[in-house]
């Protein structure tokens, strides 16, 4: 009997600094280019399984914040840390690709460099797009794309998802049928997700923590937190932050739910 | 009935188009064609280096195009000015500053409009040495980073994420493309050299679904056009270079007709 007491001990102490370990983590994070502050003082950490959504309004700096975490932009001060052996996926908001470049999403696939190979196949088909699989990169809609996107960044095997901006220019159906899936990632694989949003409504329900930026954090928590903090008020307005927390209650009974799924597994 | 000069002509311009096939299509994909222009345009400094240090020209050439490749490169990373005015100012300059430095040699004559048009009908065994070489060199250093710059070709970013070393592979195709430029001078000459790089390309674009079979049609094209070119020279007299282009664009044109039917 003590011997179970003392294993459980220890395993809820395992449990817990496994759980608690951050995967990245940012310190004091200031960047400053020809002048202007684009970030300041920026504290942000990811653990294993979490979603974290950072959100903001236009040129708050969303997108150079996840530039400093993946490493693509040096901050002028501070340190990103990265857990070791610790595998990062990226979703970038949109590509480039030349309408000359003849591409197809198999190829595009396939010039992933990733652990092990995979049929390409079952994993569009587990991100719901298998149909475009022959299709030109041009061709997808938005929410094809990310969706391959997020294909390529999950044939890495990542601890962490980084998405930026994944339901810009996507139908509002659409958009809950993406955070949907973000959450089902989250779910069956653990990998800690890391996003950058401005739309507010939808990627309340399907996050653990919310970082409210403008160029400095204005404040941070529970999605139920962030709203009735009078920092996020002032930053969307009034207007937006009732109607969003006449949203959150509404939703409240799943929000508890998905806590407690992931609290099991 | 053909002449030894023309068969060499033939050899050249074979050589030239099989380089600037592969080259031309990420020239194309990566929206470079004022870049290699830029570089094309300092091939004249490049002549004068070359009467300067008593070495050959195609190396001269070479040595100034490597020169701007790097002096573009480190610019990118100034937020002063846009890549294209900063192109510009770097292609006239070095046209203009060639014209002036070629100007200060007394005792220098050369063939202004060969340089400016190419003349292929003058190759020598050592501008076919150089071709093969130098463009055997380019061919084998792009399909060492062949998949690396594919990736880099659809997003920079994502490709660093991955652990592509973006800024090497960059600098080696930098390098290759200046290489090819350098080579490309003799048949085509510097203000139509980006039209060998660019006209092919376009017109396997329509008829390749692969980046591969793009890059190889678009070497086919380039050898009908420098037969065609070569040919519409030898018949009818008209200088070798534009005869080339034209053939080129004869074919740009047929592969829209064709597609639309």
């Amino acid at each position: 009997m003590e011997c179970l007491i003392t294993a459980t001990l220890t395993f809820l102490y395992f449990e817990n600094i496994y759980m608690n370990t951050a995967l990245l983590s940012l310190s004091a994070i200031n960047l400053n280019i020809g002048g202007n502050h684009l970030l300041e003082n920026i504290d942000l950490t990811l653990k294993k399984g979490e979603i974290v959504t950072v959100v903001g309004p236009n040129g708050a700096g969303k997108t150079t914040l996840l530039r400093v975490a993946l490493g693509l932009q040096k901050p002028t001060s501070g340190q990103v840390k990265l857990a070791p052996n610790v595998t990062i996926g990226y979703v970038p908001q949109k590509l480039h690709v030349d309408p000359t470049f003849p591409i197809t999403v198999r190829r595009f696939l396939a010039l992933a460099k990733c652990k092990n190979a995979l049929n390409f196949n079952e994993l569009l088909a587990d991100v719901g797009a298998e149909h475009v699989i022959d299709s030109p990169l041009q061709n997808l809609s938005g929410g094809e794309l990310q969706r391959v996107l997020m294909a390529r960044a999950l044939m890495r095997e990542p601890d962490i998802l980084v998405l930026d901006e994944p339901v810009q220019g996507v139908d509002v159906h659409g958009q809950t049928e993406l955070y949907d899936l973000i959450s089902r990632v989250r779910n069956e694989r653990g990998c800690a997700i890391l996003m950058v949003s401005h739309d507010l409504h939808l990627v309340m329900a399907s996050t653990d923590r919310v970082f409210c930026l403008n160029r400095h954090i204005c404040c941070s928590g529970t999605p139920e937190v962030v709203v009735s903090d009078p920092a996020y008020s002032q930053l969307f307005g009034e207007h937006a932050a009732n109607n969003l927390a006449i949203y959150i209650h509404e939703k409240g009974q799943k929000t508890k739910h998905v806590c407690h799924d992931q609290g099991v597994n | 009935m053909f002449d030894d000069f023309l068969i060499r002509a033939l050899i050249g311009g074979v050589g030239v188009a099989f380089v600037a096939g592969p080259f031309g299509s990420f020239v194309v994909w990566r929206r470079l064609a004022y870049f290699g222009d830029t570089l094309a345009h300092s091939a004249l400094l490049g002549v004068a280096l070359g009467f300067i240090l008593h070495i050959n020209l195609t190396l001269g050439i070479f040595i100034i195009c490597q020169i701007l490749a790097v002096l573009l490169f480190v610019s990118q990373y100034q937020r002063q000015l846009a890549s294209d005015t900063l192109l510009g100012i770097f292609s006239h300059g070095a046209l203009s500053l060639g014209l002036v430095a070629l100007a200060f040699m007394d005792d220098v004559r050369i063939d202004l409009v060969g340089y400016l048009f190419g003349d292929i009908l003058a190759i020598s065994r050592t501008d076919l040495i150089w071709i093969y070489g130098a463009g055997g060199i380019a061919l084998i250093g792009l399909m060492f980073i062949w998949k690396p710059l594919l990736s880099i070709t659809i997003h920079e970013d994502l490709a660093r994420v991955e652990g592509i070393p973006v800024d090497r592979v960059n600098w080696l195709f930098l390098g290759l493309i200046a290489l090819t430029v350098a080579i490309m001078m003799k048949v085509v000459g510097m203000l139509l050299v980006t039209a060998l790089l660019i006209i092919p390309a376009a017109t396997a674009r329509r008829f390749a679904n692969t980046p591969e079979m793009m890059a190889i049609l678009s070497i086919f094209v380039g050898f009908l056009s420098v037969g065609m070119g070569l040919l519409g020279s030898f018949y009818y007299d008209t200088p070798s270079g534009p005869s080339i282009v034209v053939a080129g664009c004869l074919l740009f044109i047929l592969s829209i007709i064709f597609q639309r039917k």
